[in-house]
C-alpha cells in the first residue's frame, strides 16, 4: 500500500486544504485528499460527517470556501473536461413526473460527449449499451424506468455515468437502501469497472458487497478526515469510540457488566433509508 | 356554409395549431420536473402586462411577452434558490399579477370585457398580424423544445447529474422558463391566460398513461395539442349556430375528455405491467403441490405467466402455479 499523501504525477484528484461552508456555517475543514490513477475510494462515516459534501465539493457541487480542487491537473474551477467524470448522486429513484425510458435516462450520461443537435451516433449508442451491459440491464433498455425497482434505478444511474466513458468515477451512496441482489449486481459492475483500470471514489454508509473491491478507506468525522489508509470492517468504522479526536485514553473503558457478549457486528443495516440530506 | 369560407376562422385555425403545438411541447418539460402549475403562474403574472399594454397604448401581446418573461425567470430564481416555502413565494407572485392587471386595466379606463378577451381567448377576433406573431414565436418554441431535447431532458431529470456531465444547469433552467413564458403569451388569444396551463399540461398527462419513453410522450402531446385546440376550434364554430360557446373553454374541455378517456387505460396498462413484474428469483420456501387444475397453464389460458427466476409463474386466484411434471407446484 503506497503512502496515500505521497504527490505523484499519477494524481488524478488532488484536493489541498479544502472547506466548505453551508449557509455560513463550516462543515468541511482542512481536508486534504490525494486520489491516484486506479484507486478504489471508500468515502466512509457516520451520516452527517461530511462524506457527501466531499464528494459534492470534489465534483464542483459545492463551492469551496478555502483551499482547492484539482481534478486531472487542472483546478476546478477550469476544469472543463466533463466527459472524464462520471457522477452518481444520491437518489433513491430515476423517476420523475414524464415516463422516461431506460435507455433514454442512461443516453443522457452521453451529453458530455455530444455537442449541439449532434444525434447519437454508432460510438454514442455502442457506449450505451456496453454500459446496459455492466449493469446487467441490457433486457430492460426498452422499459419505462418507473417499472424497474429501486435498486435496479440505481443501476439505471449508474449505467447513465457510464455512458460517457469516464475515467474517474464519483458514487454517492448506491448502495443505499438497495436490497442484497441489487447491491451484488453493483458489485459485480464496479468489479468490471476496478478490472478496466477506472478510478472510483464512492461514498458509503456501509461496504456490504462492495468491501472486497475497497483498497483504501478514507472515514470523515465531524467534516474531517479521521482515517486515511487500509479498508476497514464496517464495524470498526462505526463503532461509538473510533478514532476519538481526544486520542490519549490513559483508561480505555472497560466493561463492568458480566453478560456474555456477541461478537458479531454492530447492526447497522436499515440506517440507509430515509435520509434527505446527510451531507 | 363552410365554416372555411371566413377568413377569421382560417387565421383562427392557423393560430389554433401552432398554439396546440408549442403548448403541450414546453408543458412536457413542465410536467417532468413537476412543476405543472407554473403555466398558470405565468399566465397569472403576464394580466399584468396585458394591462401595461393597454395602458400604455402599446400592444398587449408585447408587453405581456416581456411581463411573462421576467415572472417566469422569478419564479425560476425562486425554484433554484430552494426556499422551503418556495410554493407561497410562487402564489404571491400569482395574486400580485393578476390584482396588479384587473387594477391597471380601471387606471387605463378600459373596460373588463377588454381584459376578459386575453383572460379566456378570442381566438376568432385574431388580426392578421397576431397570427403572424404567433406562427413565428410558436415555431421558434417548439423548434428549441425539439431541437434541445437530450440537454433539456437530462437537466430537468437530474440537475446534479447535469451540472457534473458539464451543462449549464441554471442556463438551461431559464431557457425552459423563457420558452413557457413565451408560450403563454402566445397562447393568450387561443384558449386565455386562465386556461393557458391546461393546453400545456393536458395532452401530457394524456400522452402519458399509453407511453413509456419521454420522446413518445413529447410527440403524442404534441399530437393531442393540435387535435384538441383544432378540435375545439371547429366543434365551438359549429355550436355557436346554435349557442353561445366560445372556443377557449371548447378548447380545453375537449383535451379533458380526451384525456378522461384515456386513464382508464392507462390504469388498465400500469396494472399490467405491475401484474407481470418478476418475483425475487430466490428459491421458494417450500412448495405445496397441487393436484389437479381444469386447464392446462399455457400461453393462452388468460392467466398472466411472470418470471420467477428460470421458470414462470401462473398468476390465478392468488396463487402462484409453476408447471412441473404433471402437476403445478404452489411457489
Amino acid at each position: 500500500m503506497r503512502d496515500p499523501m505521497t504527490p505523484g504525477t499519477d494524481a488524478v484528484v488532488t484536493v489541498d486544504d479544502a472547506a466548505v461552508a453551508i449557509a455560513g456555517r463550516p462543515v468541511l475543514r482542512a481536508i486534504n485528499l490525494r486520489v491516484h490513477r486506479g484507486d478504489f475510494l471508500a468515502l466512509m462515516g457516520a451520516n452527517g460527517s461530511g462524506k457527501s459534501t466531499l464528494v459534492r465539493a470534489m465534483t464542483g457541487l459545492r463551492p469551496l470556501a478555502a483551499g482547492s480542487v484539482n481534478l486531472f491537473g487542472t483546478d476546478l474551477t477550469d476544469f472543463k473536461a466533463w466527459h472524464r467524470i462520471g457522477f452518481v448522486p444520491q437518489r433513491s429513484t430515476a423517476a420523475t413526473g414524464v415516463p422516461a425510458s431506460v435507455w433514454e435516462v442512461v443516453a443522457s450520461g452521453r451529453l458530455t460527449r455530444r455537442r449541439w443537435l449532434r444525434p447519437l451516433l454508432g460510438a454514442d449508442r455502442a457506449a450505451i449499451r456496453n454500459a446496459l451491459e455492466v449493469v446487467g440491464l441490457s433486457d430492460r433498455a426498452r422499459d419505462g424506468v418507473t417499472s424497474l425497482s429501486g435498486g435496479q434505478q440505481q443501476r439505471v444511474l449508474i449505467a447513465r455515468a457510464l455512458a460517457g466513458e469516464p475515467e474517474l468515477l464519483f458514487l454517492d451512496e448506491p448502495a443505499a437502501g438497495v436490497d442484497l441482489p441489487n447491491q451484488e449486481a453493483l458489485a459485480r459492475a464496479l468489479g468490471v469497472l476496478k478490472e478496466r483500470g477506472a478510478t472510483i471514489v464512492l461514498v458509503a454508509h456501509e461496504l456490504g458487497p462492495l468491501a472486497p473491491l475497497v483498497d483504501r478507506a478514507v472515514v470523515m468525522r465531524d467534516g474531517r478526515v479521521a482515517y486515511d489508509g487500509r479498508p476497514l470492517a464496517d464495524d470498526a468504522v462505526h463503532h461509538p469510540l473510533f478514532l476519538e479526536s481526544h486520542s490519549h485514553h490513559h483508561h480505555p473503558p472497560s466493561r463492568h457488566d458480566h453478560a456474555p457478549h456477541v461478537a458479531a457486528p454492530l447492526d447497522t443495516n436499515g440506517q440507509g433509508f430515509g435520509r434527505g440530506g446527510n451531507g | 356554409m363552410s365554416i372555411l369560407g371566413y377568413d377569421f376562422m382560417i387565421r383562427a385555425m392557423v393560430a389554433a395549431i401552432f398554439t396546440g403545438l408549442a403548448a403541450p411541447a414546453v408543458g412536457t418539460y413542465l410536467v417532468q420536473r413537476r412543476l405543472a402549475l407554473m403555466g398558470d403562474g405565468i399566465g397569472h403574472v403576464a394580466v399584468t402586462g396585458v394591462a401595461l399594454g393597454l395602458l400604455t397604448g402599446a400592444s398587449p401581446t408585447w408587453t405581456a411577452v416581456v411581463v411573462a418573461i421576467l415572472g417566469a425567470v422569478l419564479i425560476e430564481v425562486i425554484r433554484e434558490q430552494g426556499h422551503a416555502n418556495g410554493d407561497v413565494a410562487l402564489a404571491l407572485l400569482f395574486y400580485g399579477g393578476i390584482a396588479g392587471g384587473v387594477l391597471i386595466t380601471g387606471i387605463a379606463d378600459q373596460s373588463a370585457a377588454q381584459l376578459q378577451a386575453y383572460l379566456f381567448g378570442s381566438i376568432t377576433t385574431i388580426s392578421v398580424g397576431d397570427v403572424w406573431v404567433t406562427m413565428g414565436l410558436a415555431a421558434v418554441v417548439v423548434i428549441i423544445a425539439v431541437g434541445l431535447l437530450p440537454q433539456l431532458f437530462a437537466v430537468a431529470q437530474d440537475e446534479e447529474f447535469a451540472q457534473v456531465a458539464g451543462l449549464n444547469v441554471r442556463a438551461y433552467n431559464i431557457l425552459v422558463a423563457v420558452l413557457a413564458a413565451v408560450t403563454v403569451t402566445v397562447a393568450m388569444r387561443t384558449v386565455g391566460l386562465l386556461l393557458v396551463s391546461a393546453l400545456m399540461v393536458v395532452p401530457v398527462a394524456t400522452a402519458q398513461q399509453v407511453t413509456r419513453t419521454f420522446r413518445t410522450t413529447l410527440g403524442l402531446a404534441m399530437l393531442i395539442g393540435v387535435g384538441s385546440s383544432l378540435g375545439g376550434l371547429v366543434l365551438a364554430a359549429f355550436a355557436s349556430y346554435q349557442w353561445r360557446v366560445s372556443p377557449g373553454p371548447a378548447i380545453v374541455l375537449l383535451a379533458l375528455a380526451g384525456f378522461a378517456l384515456t386513464w382508464p387505460i392507462g390504469v388498465l396498462l400500469r396494472r399490467r405491467e405491475r401484474l407481470r413484474t418478476p418475483f425475487t428469483p430466490d428459491a421458494p420456501l417450500g412448495h405445496d403441490v397441487t393436484e389437479g387444475h381444469d386447464h392446462e397453464h399455457g400461453e393462452r389460458c388468460g392467466h398472466p405467466a411472470v418470471e420467477h427466476g428460470d421458470h414462470v409463474d401462473y398468476i390465478h386466484d392468488g396463487h402462484r402455479h409453476a408447471a412441473h411434471g404433471s402437476h403445478y407446484d404452489e411457489h
